[in-house]
């Protein structure tokens, strides 16, 4: 017992040290192992693929690392820069960006490419945490009204591009700050009626057509099974002939027969279910979900409110990231071109992804002894 | 001081608040993605447990593919193995467009060393929007040798073409005996409504005429089916298990091709028809029609231009005059006429006849005239057969009446089917009241009895039926309808079966069989005595043949017009017929023979029976055929009735 815990101690002084978590760094070593092998299954075995989303990893646990190192006064100090660098950057990616599936995203610096609107996944939290955080807790309405400013200012822009997806997420990074901030029940309450009364001038105004088919699909996916339904019906069929215990690794006829479309990417989940059933279902799910309650319990023993707001938006925005990948590949909403975090094929959501974790890390490493 | 430190305790307690704040609004979010983390798991337990068995039947039908095999179409054989039709590998240029980077430049490319004809074009870009890309779609069929070189040399410049091998109907007799054989064709619309879909999956051909149309379901199988593992494109991955096709039997055919040959032959440049038939069992030993045409052009859609041509075509090569051209018998009748006259006791055979060259009915005006305008003078039965007399046959008719008459010729098979079972036969028309009525709307004269008596007026039949008729003669009164195929070899097991002939006809029953040696006599006479109008096949003759010339008009002349050849128009001049069996005292075969216009019975259609006899008699001998004489036009100058 006494081994035990002196074990403990010293793996807490190193990590202390480090600045890492190693609870949840565990976790997601674990999750990006199995999304590497589920990606070897979902790329008809190309290990070239692989090697890349390995550099990937490398690169998004050295981001994490590098920025957990940074103390959380840092950050805040940061923050108004790092938040203003980023409306800069939303705009000229509009005015010079490039194009890319569609829509303006990149920009360009020499040989390096970038979406400014991944830095917003950080900068919006961040700067709403800062400005939360100047004043007691719970906001004033009208600090509401500024932090929801704050929000859907770059969220705009991003829309403009257009990203759905990185909306959906940026938005609710704001709005999760907000309320873990204390927002009063019943402003909340009222604006989810306005966002309720918002909704068909949204769908008649600022959609696109593409976005509304998919919404549209989502309800029936067989009012288009050749088009934009047949990834909602083929990603069903795969989950579900998956079955309890699942086809097996390698074997799922869905996704290597090429039945699935963007397997290796959005859809990648639906490989997973239809391999390994809904056994393997749970323990991911159970997975995704210590990683978040971990986050959480960061956030409430974190010691002051920026650290607090910055910390718990993280962990729900990652929420998000599983529960709208989750519930597209399996037809529970609409089709939303977001990932499933450290499992998906794809390069600059990750390094966001794990600096958001290396946030995370910071605040609870760099926390100061009351009693000492 | 108190009160910085009252400040300083407001501000931790604030802070110990706003702590306990947020950790309410932590915990409810956490309790949130509890929730909706179970919302997510209900939802994959829905379709992982509730929706398994749907979605699994879903995701096997998403893979598995079944894939038809068509089976090999059985051979025909002529009666001795002789190949009339079989399936040999041709070569088709096979384009799939997935793999072609600059279509238009492949296709002119490829038109430069090969001929592609613009409905080449047409019909594969057609079919290449209806198939998916990976998908090899035909440009050209029926590459020849050279151009499979050409292309083989030229292959490096055009990725994704390629030349394909596949079995297809082949007849490699061309022409010959195309009217037994038919050919086979693509399946349309209408034989798809009819077809059992699962025994043509994968068939793309089927009989269209003749023998082809007639043992379909013999020769073509059953289709096998092979499930196949195909990916999301359809691409085939593996196969998973093969069901292989029944292949078709192959057939021989009652066709003599070296019999079929000579009649073909002797035909030459004539637009008419043959028909051989074994008396004993009904064996359709030649069935020529003339011209013919080449059945491999029907093989993989024939092209417009070449169909127009042949369809208009005055003298119509697709049509079947063995069993679908309807002429009237002329003096051919007569052998049948002269039996029913002494069977019914209306004449005894050495009762004459005066023929002054014309017959009259009491109180009638009109002169049914004989062919012979000076007259034959005083006929008995066998005189009116030798020299064809029209007068004595115009008093039988007369006699015998017309209901008589009909119900004798019907027991020969005159004016129905023969029972060969061939597509398209057509009955023929044998005159009677009833008939005419039907048909007219009108009464019977007695006029048309007359002209009845001598295969004129409705009178109408199938060389095919002239030759039953003719053999239902040779065999007193009974025989075996016609048949087209003798044996069936499987080609599943290898079993052969010899079919038995078609179940023996008794047509009626003879009252006394010295009449029939009467008639049989008369023919004989006709052909070996001096005056007979098929005397010119006498010389040489080395066997006795029982035959009857015909004449049919093909328009009439008037009351006291006359006949000269010269002075129509060859589309008009009257048909030669002979009708005929041999040995005369062991009848074997029968055989009828109608040259459309002719002109003349003796002159052209008997010696053609004759050549097909003599070559008969060398193959029952196991001789060498003699070389058939090409038919001589000018020769047809003895005159019949």
């Amino acid at each position: 017992m006494a081994d035990a815990s002196l074990v403990d101690q010293r793996m807490t002084r190193v990590q202390r040290h480090l600045h890492l978590d190693g609870q949840l760094l565990t976790a997601l070593a674990l999750l990006s192992g199995v999304g590497l092998a589920i990606l070897y299954s979902a790329s008809n075995q190309d290990m070239a693929e692989l090697q890349r989303q390995l550099i990937r990893l490398g690169l998004a646990f050295a981001a994490m690392v590098a920025i957990a190192q940074v103390p959380p006064e840092t950050l805040q100090r940061w923050t108004p820069w790092v938040f203003l660098a980023g409306l800069v950057m939303l705009v000229l990616v509009l005015l010079v960006g490039t194009y890319g599936k569609g829509a303006q995203r990149w920009l360009g610096f020499g040989p390096v490419r970038f979406q400014p609107a991944e830095l917003m996944k950080l900068a919006i939290p961040m700067m709403v945490a800062w400005y939360l955080s100047r004043r007691p807790l719970p906001p004033s309405f009208s600090q509401v009204l500024v932090a929801l400013f704050m929000t859907a200012t770059p969220t705009a822009l991003i829309i403009l591009q257009p990203d759905l997806g990185t909306a959906v997420l940026v938005t609710a990074a704001g709005l999760f700050v907000v309320f873990l901030a204390g927002l009063r029940w019943r402003v909340l309450i009222g604006a989810l009626l306005a966002i309720v009364a918002a909704i068909p001038v949204f769908w008649m105004f600022l959609m696109h057509e593409y976005q509304k088919q998919r919404v549209l699909t989502l309800f029936d996916p067989e009012r288009d099974p050749l088009g934009a339904g047949y990834h909602i019906i083929q990603s069903t069929i795969a989950i579900g002939s998956g079955g309890v215990y699942g086809k097996g690794w390698l074997n799922g006829t869905q996704s290597q027969l090429q039945f699935l479309p963007e397997r290796n990417t959005d859809f990648i989940f639906a490989v997973f279910s239809e391999e390994f059933g809904l056994v393997g279902v749970v323990q991911l799910l159970v997975l995704y979900l210590f990683i978040i309650c971990r986050g959480l319990y960061i956030a409430c023993q974190a010691q002051d409110n920026f650290s607090r707001l910055l910390a718990g938006s993280l962990a729900l925005t990652f929420f998000v990231y599983v529960f709208v990948n989750v519930g597209m590949v399996s037809g529970l909403i609409p089709v939303v071109g977001l990932p499933l975090p450290l499992i998906s094929y794809g390069g600059t959501s990750m390094v966001t992804l794990m600096a958001a974790f290396g946030i995370l890390m910071s605040v609870h490493t760099h926390r100061r002894m009351w009693s000492s | 001081m108190a009160s910085k430190k009252g400040q300083g305790e407001n501000r931790l307690r604030d802070q110990i608040q706003e702590k306990r704040l947020f950790n309410r609004r932590a915990i409810l979010a956490g309790a949130g993605v509890l929730g909706l983390m179970g919302l997510l798991g209900g939802r994959m337990a829905h379709l992982q447990i509730t929706g398994h068995q749907h979605y699994a039947t879903m995701s096997q039908a998403n893979r598995v593919r079944l894939v038809p095999v068509p089976p090999n179409r059985g051979l025909i054989h002529d009666r001795n193995g002789v190949i009339l039709a079989e399936n040999r590998p041709t070569y088709q240029l096979m384009v799939i467009p997935e793999q072609v980077q600059d279509l238009e430049a492949t296709l002119e490319g490829l038109g430069s060393i090969i001929k592609l004809e613009e409905a080449d074009i047409a019909r594969f870009h057609t079919q290449r929007q209806r198939q998916r890309r990976f998908d090899a779609i035909p440009i050209k069929f029926r590459l020849d040798e050279r151009d499979v070189a050409i292309f083989a040399a030229n292959r490096h410049r055009f990725p994704g073409v390629e030349v394909e091998a596949r079995l297809s109907r082949v007849y490699p007799q061309g022409e010959h005996a195309v009217h037994a054989i038919g050919h086979v064709g693509r399946i349309n619309e209408q034989e798809l409504q009819r077809i059992d879909s699962s025994r043509y999956r994968g068939s793309t051909h089927i009989g269209k005429s003749g023998a082809e149309l007639q043992f379909e379901d013999l020769l073509h199988g059953h289709s096998g089916i092979e499930r196949v593992e195909a990916n999301a494109l359809g691409r085939v991955i593996r196969p998973l298990e093969r069901l292989d096709p029944n292949p078709g039997n192959d057939v021989y055919l009652t066709i003599d091709s070296r019999l079929q040959r000579v009649a073909e032959e002797v035909l030459g440049d004539w637009q008419g028809a043959i028909v051989a038939l074994d008396t004993r069992n009904g064996d359709i030993l030649a069935l020529a029609s003339k011209p013919m045409f080449d059945p491999n052009l029907f093989v993989h859609g024939i092209d417009r231009d070449t169909f127009q041509a042949l369809q208009a075509d005055p003298s119509r090569p697709l049509y079947n005059r063995a069993m679908r051209g309807q002429y009237p018998p002329g003096s051919t009748i007569k052998p049948f006429v002269a039996l029913a006259s002494l069977e019914n006791e209306i004449k005894r055979a050495s009762e004459r006849v005066f023929c002054p060259g014309f017959y009259t009915l009491p109180g009638v005006s009109h002169r049914w005239r004989c062919w012979q305008r000076r007259g034959h003078g005083h006929m008995n039965m066998e005189d009116s057969l030798v020299q064809s007399c029209d007068v004595y046959f115009y008093d039988v008719a007369y006699r015998l009446g017309i209901d008589r008459m009909q119900e004798y010729l019907g027991g020969f098979g005159f004016g129905r089917r023969t029972g060969s079972g061939i597509p398209g036969e057509l009955p023929g028309v044998l005159p009677s009241r009833e008939w005419k009525r039907a048909a007219r709307g009108e009464g019977w004269y007695h006029g048309e009895t007359l002209i009845t008596g001598i295969g004129q007026g409705f009178f109408l039949t199938t060389p095919m039926q002239l030759a039953h008729a003719t053999a239902v003669f040779a065999n007193k009164g009974s025989a075996h309808p016609p048949r087209l195929i003798k044996r069936i070899e499987r080609n599943d097991n290898g079993e052969v079966s010899d079919l038995p002939p078609e179940d023996k006809e008794t047509h009626f029953k003879l009252r006394n069989e010295a009449n029939w040696q009467e008639v049989v006599d008369g023919l004989i006479a006709s052909i070996r005595g001096p005056r007979g109008t098929a005397r010119s096949i006498a010389p040489g003759l080395d066997y006795e043949v029982a035959g009857k010339t015909g004449t049919a008009q093909v328009f009439s002349l008037g009351q006291d017009e006359e006949y000269d050849a010269d002075a129509i128009p060859t589309h008009l001049r009257d048909h030669a017929l002979f009708n005929c069996f041999a040995p005369a005292e062991d009848p074997r075969i029968s055989v009828a023979v109608v040259v459309e216009n002719g002109g003349s019975g003796g002159g052209v259609a008997a010696p053609m029976a004759r050549q097909v006899m003599d070559a008969w008699r060398a193959l029952e001998r196991g001789e060498p055929v003699p070389r058939p004489d090409p038919p001589d036009e000018d020769e047809a100058e003895v005159p019949d009735g």
